[in-house]
């Protein structure tokens, strides 16, 4: 394979014939590009998906009320209903060997003061779990715990933004702070992958809230993770059934969507997961298509190209050529044009996914569009193979033909 | 050196068989300067190129070198090609994107000879020929009787036992015609055995010994002046 004198008969062979190596370099490097780039921006769509499923977990369900839209069981349209702590407790007897994880939540909105600084934040007032529901990720300190819940106890876990916006740099950790009048101390500081927003958020201990805002046992949402040993379809079941058994105790009409809904990530992922998958079946599709079709035209300009050298094969044989070393000639002579042309064109793909980044990620939904080491290395074998098929069949059709033959052919 | 013995070769056409050589005797000894004369289609072609290896025949024996030319596969007949016999033809046959010396130096490469030494090799028959100061000119850049001896030297670089030559002098001038003839008549000097197909009366009285041909047998077989002067 090595041998210094075949490739320089090769490079002299490409050199002196650039028009023809070029075209056929053209060809797969095209190919190569639009396989990459299509690769490339599937992969940013993915990414986009996969982001917007970073907030929550994914195995999370929320139980939402408002107000009915139909009337039922001679109970008017439009009537408000309210989850209650009976209602959390429910959940948990029925379903609970199906919950991983379970809360209630009350949103509020409160100024939260230190010093002088201050500001209107949303504040949520959760139990424990909240924290593996939301992917709570805990900078410093603690989350809320059973026994603030048991306390009731005044203290509060602030997102990274709020304790940058009233503390600055300063250390925000064990000082009190003022929320709307009480004050409570902080024993937690926490980010969040979920964006600015998440992270302009606190978290009090929901008997804390129920006890001041209120005194009552009213929640405005109930949060839930299923057993991530479910398969989506079984946590799609659950969340239904879930969703009529609810309906049913509050006389709620099984069909009313707005007065109580439950919504399941299960569902999210399991549509996101079809049509990720559709998608990728397409990529492949098409990227095969476009490959093949690269292959098919670098087949034909090598059969082309074999047509137009017969005679030099001829004279080559006359000379003592053997059969194998001209087909070895025009495979090696192939594969090095292949591999070359796609390598520029992965080379030139990835560049341009390199720079498109994360630039349309506001308008088209790609974010980071990159291939994996893996297709590329796929890609390039795909080629160096379809270079020898190119080269191979051809060529040794042409080093068959009998000199006589060859010599004869102009 | 060459002896063929009751040589039947037939081309196909369509479903008809052509039956062009029908029953060739002859023995060309070492250092002979031979040419076989005929008119197209009387086979002398097909004759040089099955002594060349590159047609295989029906029928007869061919010894070539005291080797029975029997069941050959291209890869033999491409080693005993590049080991016994040089080839010149009537339209040269050079490649075209090879400069004059790499041209020569081809067989070389095939025989497996190194680079340099090879170029050193080619080079010296360049200059046997008198083109050494073209060795770096592409074919299209040289005259019709310069390629002619450059294809010459190329048929003469592997030392071969025979040179075949296919109207050497076919695409040529007479002036250049003789320069060409002339530098075979040196080379069958030097005791190479020479096989010139032609039908031209001038070229075959400058040999030595003349075969003719009509219809795919042979009619005469006669020694010419040329060797009678020597």
């Amino acid at each position: 394979m090595f041998d210094i004198d075949r490739w320089r008969e090769i490079f002299q062979s490409i050199n002196k014939n650039r028009l023809r190596s070029v075209m056929s370099g053209f060809t797969v490097a095209f190919a190569i590009l639009l396989f990459t780039l299509l690769f490339g921006i599937v992969s940013g769509l993915s990414n986009t998906f996969k982001d917007a499923f970073a907030d929550d977990a994914q195995n999370a369900m929320f139980v939402r009320v408002w107000k009915t839209s139909k009337p039922y069981k001679g109970l008017q349209t439009g009537r408000s209903i309210q989850l209650r702590n009976t209602d959390y407790d429910f959940v948990n007897e029925e379903y609970g060997e199906k919950i991983q994880y379970k809360s209630s939540r009350i949103y509020k909105n409160f100024n939260l003061k230190y010093k002088n600084e201050a500001g209107n934040y949303s504040v949520m007032a959760i139990n424990p779990d909240n924290q593996y529901l939301e992917k709570t990720i805990i900078e410093e300190g603690r989350f809320v715990n059973e026994k603030d819940i048991r306390d009731k106890s005044k203290v509060i876990v602030i997102g990274r933004l709020i304790k940058e916006d009233l503390f600055g740099q300063k250390p925000a950790l064990g000082k009190r702070l003022n929320v709307n009048g009480s004050s409570y101390l902080i024993i937690g500081i926490f980010s969040d992958d979920g964006g600015d927003n998440e992270e302009r958020k606190a978290f009090i201990p929901l008997s804390t809230a129920q006890m001041i805002y209120g005194n009552n046992d009213y929640i405005n949402q109930i949060a839930l993770g299923y057993d991530p040993n479910l398969s989506l379809d079984e946590a799609v079941a659950f969340g239904n059934q879930m969703e009529r058994d609810l309906r049913k105790k509050m006389n709620i009409h099984p069909d009313d969507q707005s007065a109580l809904s439950v919504r399941n990530m299960a569902e999210a992922n399991k549509n996101v997961g079809q049509f990720m998958f559709i998608l990728y079946f397409i990529v492949i599709v098409v990227g095969s298509g476009t490959l093949v079709a690269g292959i098919i035209g670098i087949s034909n300009i090598m059969i082309f190209v074999i047509k137009e050298r017969t005679k030099e094969f001829g004279i080559r044989k006359a000379l003592g050529a053997k059969p194998s070393s001209i087909v070895s000639m025009v495979v090696q002579e192939s594969v090095l044009i292949t591999t070359i042309a796609g390598y520029i064109g992965l080379s030139i793909g990835t560049y341009v996914l390199s720079q498109i980044g994360d630039s349309l990620e506001e308008d088209y939904f790609i974010k980071d569009p990159t291939v994996s080491t893996g297709i590329v290395v796929g890609a390039t074998i795909i080629l160096i193979i379809s270079g020898l098929i190119a080269g191979y069949l051809p060529a040794k059709k042409a080093a068959n033909i009998k000199p006589i033959v060859a010599l004869r052919a102009d | 050196m060459i002896k063929i013995e009751k040589l039947h070769k037939s081309y196909p056409i369509g479903k008809e068989s052509l039956h062009v050589l029908k029953g060739i005797d002859l023995h060309i000894k070492e250092g002979e300067f031979v040419s076989i004369m005929g008119s197209s289609g009387s086979g002398k072609s097909t004759l040089l190129n099955i002594v060349g290896l590159l047609d295989i025949h029906d029928e007869g024996n061919y010894f070539l070198n005291g080797q029975l030319i029997k069941d050959m596969n291209e890869k033999k007949a491409a080693l005993l090609r590049n080991k016994f016999l040089g080839f010149v033809f009537q339209s040269f046959n050079l490649i075209s994107y090879k400069t004059a010396l790499e041209n020569v130096a081809l067989p070389l490469y095939y025989k497996g000879m190194g680079r340099k030494e090879r170029l050193e090799v080619a080079l010296n028959y360049l200059e046997k020929v008198g083109l050494k100061d073209w060795a770096n000119h592409l074919p299209n850049e040289l005259s019709g009787g310069q390629k002619q001896r450059v294809a010459i030297a190329r048929a003469l670089v592997t030392k071969p036992k025979v040179v075949l030559a296919d109207e050497p002098t076919g695409a040529l001038d007479s002036t250049t015609t003789d320069s060409v003839m002339d530098l075979l008549k040196d080379i069958n000097d030097e005791g190479m055995t020479v096989f010139v197909i032609t039908h031209e009366e001038e070229v075959a009285e400058q040999t030595k010994r003349v075969v003719r041909l009509k219809d795919g047998v042979i009619i005469s077989d006669e020694l010419t002046k040329a060797s009678k002067a020597v």
